[in-house]
C-alpha cells in the first residue's frame, strides 16, 4: 500500500469517529434539563417561537429522525442561531477562532524553540548538574494550573515589569506577536515538559543504538553521529508527541483566553455557558473536536513522512 | 579437615553476589522518590485532617478592618479582600483538593479497568465497540468535553466527577486492554485455563494483578491532573463557590487584586504546584518501585 492509499484509509477511518463525535454533540444539548427548545432559545422566547424551534429540532419526533435533522442542518453548516448575539452561530464562532488558531500556532512554534534544544542539552549532559535542574524544573511546571501561571505571568511581566500587555489580541501582525506572547507561553509551559523528557529518552535511547556505536566506530566525527544519525531518528517521536500535545492545547486555549480576556473561540464557548447560549456551546464543541481530529490525522500523515518504516 | 558451611554460606550470600532476594519494604525503602513523595503526602493529609486544628483563624470569619494585608507575622499568608486569613483558607482548602483529586480518579479507573479487561480478554465485539468508543471519546479535547458536560449538568464539583468519569476512563481503558493483550496468551494463563479456571477467575486471580500497576501509577499522576482540573473549573466558574476555601476559588478571587495584592491569587497557587510535584514523586517512584526493569 502506498502512502496515497494510507492517507485515504486514514480519511475513511475518520468516519466513524467523526460520526460518534456528532453523536455526542447530538446528545449533549438533550441533556439539558429541561425543554432543549428554551434551551436554544433562551427563557423569554414567546410560545409561537418555541413551538417553532421544537418542530424545527424535530422534538415531536423520534430521535433517529432528529438525528438526521441535526445531520442535514450540519451539512449546510447550520449549526443554529445563538440566543445571544441573534445572529448564526457559524459567523460569530469562525471569526473568534481565528485568535485561537493564532494562539495554537504561536504556542507550537514556541514548544519547539523551547523543548529542542533543552531536551537536547538534558540527553547529551545526562545526570549533570543542568539535566537536574531542567528535570526539577519540568516537575514543577507540569503541576502548575495554567491559569496560575497566566496571572502571575501579568503580575510579573506586565503590571510589575510592563514589558506585556497584560490584555488583548493586538493589532496587526507584530501587534498580535507581542500580545499574545505571554498566553502562548503559558501553553508552552505545560506542554513543554512531557515534550522535553521525550526527546531526552529517545536521545539517549537511540544513542545506545548499534548503529551509533558503528557511526562512531568508523571514526565519524561526533556533530555528524548527532545530527545524521542521532537527532533524526530521535525526533520522531517528539513530533508525534508534539501532534498529540496540540489536540491537548486546543483546551489550554479556553482558559488562557479566558485569563488574558482574549477575543478567541474557547473564551466564546466559555461565555457562552454563562449566557446559556447552547447552540454555541454545541458549535464550539464540535468545531474543537473536528479540529483535533485533523490535527491528529496531519501527525499521523507527517509521521509517514518522517519515518520510513512506517508500515502502510 | 572439616568444612565449617555454615561459614560458607554466609560468605556466598554476603559477599558473592548471591544475595537474598529483597523485600518490597526493603525495595521501597531505598527509593528515594517514593518515601520522600509518602512522607510529604501523609503530612499533606495529616494536615487537611488536622486543618481545624492547625489553622489560626476562621477560614470563613470576615474581617472588615484587615483586608488585604501583606503576609506578615499575624497573617502567615496575608488577608484577601474579605480580610479573611489566607494561611487557614489553604490549610482548609487541603481537605477540598484532595478529597476532589482522589474521588475523581476512582470512577474512571474502575470504568477504565472493566472495559479494558472485557476489551482486552475477550477482544472480537466487545473490543471493537468499546475501542470505538475510546476513540471518539478521545477525539474531544479532554478539557473541552469535560467543561461542554459541567455546562449542560450545571457547575459544581458533583457534575465534575460524573464528566471526569465520562470521559477520563479511556487511559485506563486502553493501559489495562494493551496489558492483557500481551499477558493473556503467556503461559501461566493458558495453564490456569488448563486446569479449568474459570474466565472470571482467571481475570480476577491472575491477568489484573499482573496489569493493574501501571494504571495504578498513572492514577497517582492523575489525583494531581484532577486537582488543577478543579482549579480551572472554579476559575471559569463551573466548579466549586466562593466563599469555599478550594483552591482554585482563592486564585479566582485574588484575580482582581493582581496589582495590589499579589499574595491572594499566589499562594493558594503555590499549595497547588508542591501538592502537584509530592504526587509526581510518589508517581515516579511507583514507577520505579512496580516496575525495577524499566528505571
Amino acid at each position: 500500500m502506498g502512502r496515497g492509499q494510507y492517507i485515504l484509509r486514514r480519511l475513511v477511518q475518520m468516519i466513524p469517529v467523526l460520526l460518534g463525535i456528532t453523536v455526542i454533540v447530538f446528545f449533549l444539548i438533550r441533556a439539558i434539563p429541561g425543554d432543549p427548545a428554551i434551551a436554544m432559545l433562551g427563557e423569554r422566547a414567546t410560545e409561537p417561537a418555541l413551538e417553532r424551534m421544537r418542530h424545527a429540532m424535530g422534538l415531536d419526533k423520534p430521535l433517529y429522525v432528529q438525528y438526521a435533522y441535526f445531520m442535514r442542518d450540519l451539512a449546510k453548516l447550520d449549526l443554529g442561531k445563538s440566543t445571544r448575539y441573534g445572529v448564526p452561530v457559524t459567523e460569530i464562532l469562525f471569526t473568534r477562532l481565528r485568535v485561537s488558531l493564532f494562539v495554537v500556532v504561536y504556542t507550537t512554534v514556541l514548544t519547539t524553540l523551547l523543548s529542542l534544544p533543552l531536551g537536547i542539552l538534558a540527553a547529551l549532559k545526562k545526570d549533570s548538574l543542568f539535566d537536574n535542574i531542567v528535570r526539577s524544573a519540568m516537575m514543577v511546571t507540569l503541576v502548575m494550573p495554567s491559569f496560575w501561571v497566566g496571572i502571575m505571568f501579568i503580575i510579573l511581566f506586565s503590571v510589575k515589569l510592563g514589558i506585556f500587555p497584560v490584555s488583548g489580541y493586538g493589532t496587526g501582525f507584530l501587534g498580535h506577536l507581542h500580545h499574545l506572547f505571554l498566553p502562548s507561553l503559558t501553553i508552552s509551559l505545560t506542554i513543554a515538559p512531557i515534550l522535553i523528557r521525550a526527546l531526552r529518552n529517545s536521545i539517549l535511547e537511540v544513542m545506545n543504538q548499534d548503529y551509533v556505536k558503528t557511526a562512531r566506530a568508523k571514526g565519524l566525527a561526533e556533530q555528524s553521529v548527532m545530527t545524521v544519525h542521532v537527532l533524526r531518528n530521535a525526533l520522531i517521536p517528539a513530533v508525534t508527541l508534539l501532534g498529540i500535545s496540540i489536540g491537548g492545547l486546543m483546551g489550554g486555549t479556553v482558559i488562557t483566553e479566558k485569563v488574558f480576556a482574549l477575543p478567541g473561540a474557547g473564551a466564546l464557548l466559555i461565555d457562552s455557558i454563562t449566557a446559556r447560549d447552547y447552540a454555541m456551546l454545541q458549535a464550539g464543541t464540535l468545531v474543537f473536536a473536528c479540529l483535533v481530529i485533523l490535527v491528529n490525522l496531519a501527525t499521523d500523515i507527517i509521521y509517514s513522512f518522517l519515518d520510513p518504516r512506517v508500515r502502510f | 579437615m572439616t568444612v565449617d558451611t555454615s561459614q560458607t554460606m554466609s560468605l556466598a550470600g554476603s559477599e558473592h553476589g548471591v544475595r537474598k532476594p529483597r523485600s518490597a519494604w526493603d525495595r521501597a525503602r531505598r527509593n528515594r522518590n517514593l518515601m520522600l513523595g509518602l512522607g510529604l503526602f501523609a503530612l499533606l493529609v495529616l494536615i487537611a485532617i488536622a486543618a481545624p486544628l492547625l489553622a489560626p483563624f476562621d477560614p470563613f470569619a470576615l474581617d472588615y478592618g484587615n483586608t488585604l494585608q501583606p503576609p506578615s507575622l499575624a497573617h502567615l499568608f496575608g488577608t484577601d479582600h474579605l480580610g479573611r486569613d489566607i494561611f487557614s483558607r489553604v490549610l482548609f482548602g487541603a481537605r477540598i483538593d484532595l478529597r476532589v483529586g482522589i474521588i475523581s480518579v476512582i470512577s474512571p479507573f474502575i470504568i477504565g479497568m472493566v472495559l479494558g479487561s472485557l476489551a482486552g480478554f475477550y477482544g472480537g465485539w466487545a473490543d471493537t465497540y468499546i475501542m470505538r468508543l475510546v476513540d471518539v471519546v478521545q477525539a474531544f479535547p479532554f478539557l473541552i468535553l469535560v467543561i461542554a458536560i459541567v455546562a449542560v449538568r450545571g457547575p459544581g464539583l458533583q457534575n465534575m466527577y460524573i464528566a471526569v468519569a465520562l470521559v477520563a476512563w479511556i487511559v485506563y481503558a486502553r493501559l489495562v486492554r494493551g496489558e492483557i493483550l500481551v499477558e493473556k496468551n503467556k503461559e501461566y494463563v493458558q495453564a490456569a485455563r488448563a486446569i479449568g479456571s474459570t474466565d472470571w477467575r482467571i481475570m480476577r486471580r491472575h491477568l489484573l494483578p499482573n496489569v493493574i500497576t501501571t494504571s495504578v501509577v498513572y492514577a497517582m499522576a492523575d489525583i494531581a491532573l484532577y486537582i488543577l482540573l478543579a482549579a480551572a473549573l472554579s476559575f471559569l466558574g463551573l466548579g466549586a463557590k466562593p466563599p469555599t476555601p478550594e483552591w482554585g476559588v482563592m486564585i479566582t478571587e485574588g484575580r482582581q487584586y493582581i496589582t495590589t495584592a499579589w499574595w491572594i491569587s499566589a499562594l493558594p497557587g503555590l499549595a497547588i504546584v508542591l501538592t502537584g510535584i509530592i504526587l509526581s514523586l510518589i508517581g515516579d517512584g511507583l514507577a520505579d518501585f512496580l516496575r525495577p526493569e524499566r528505571r
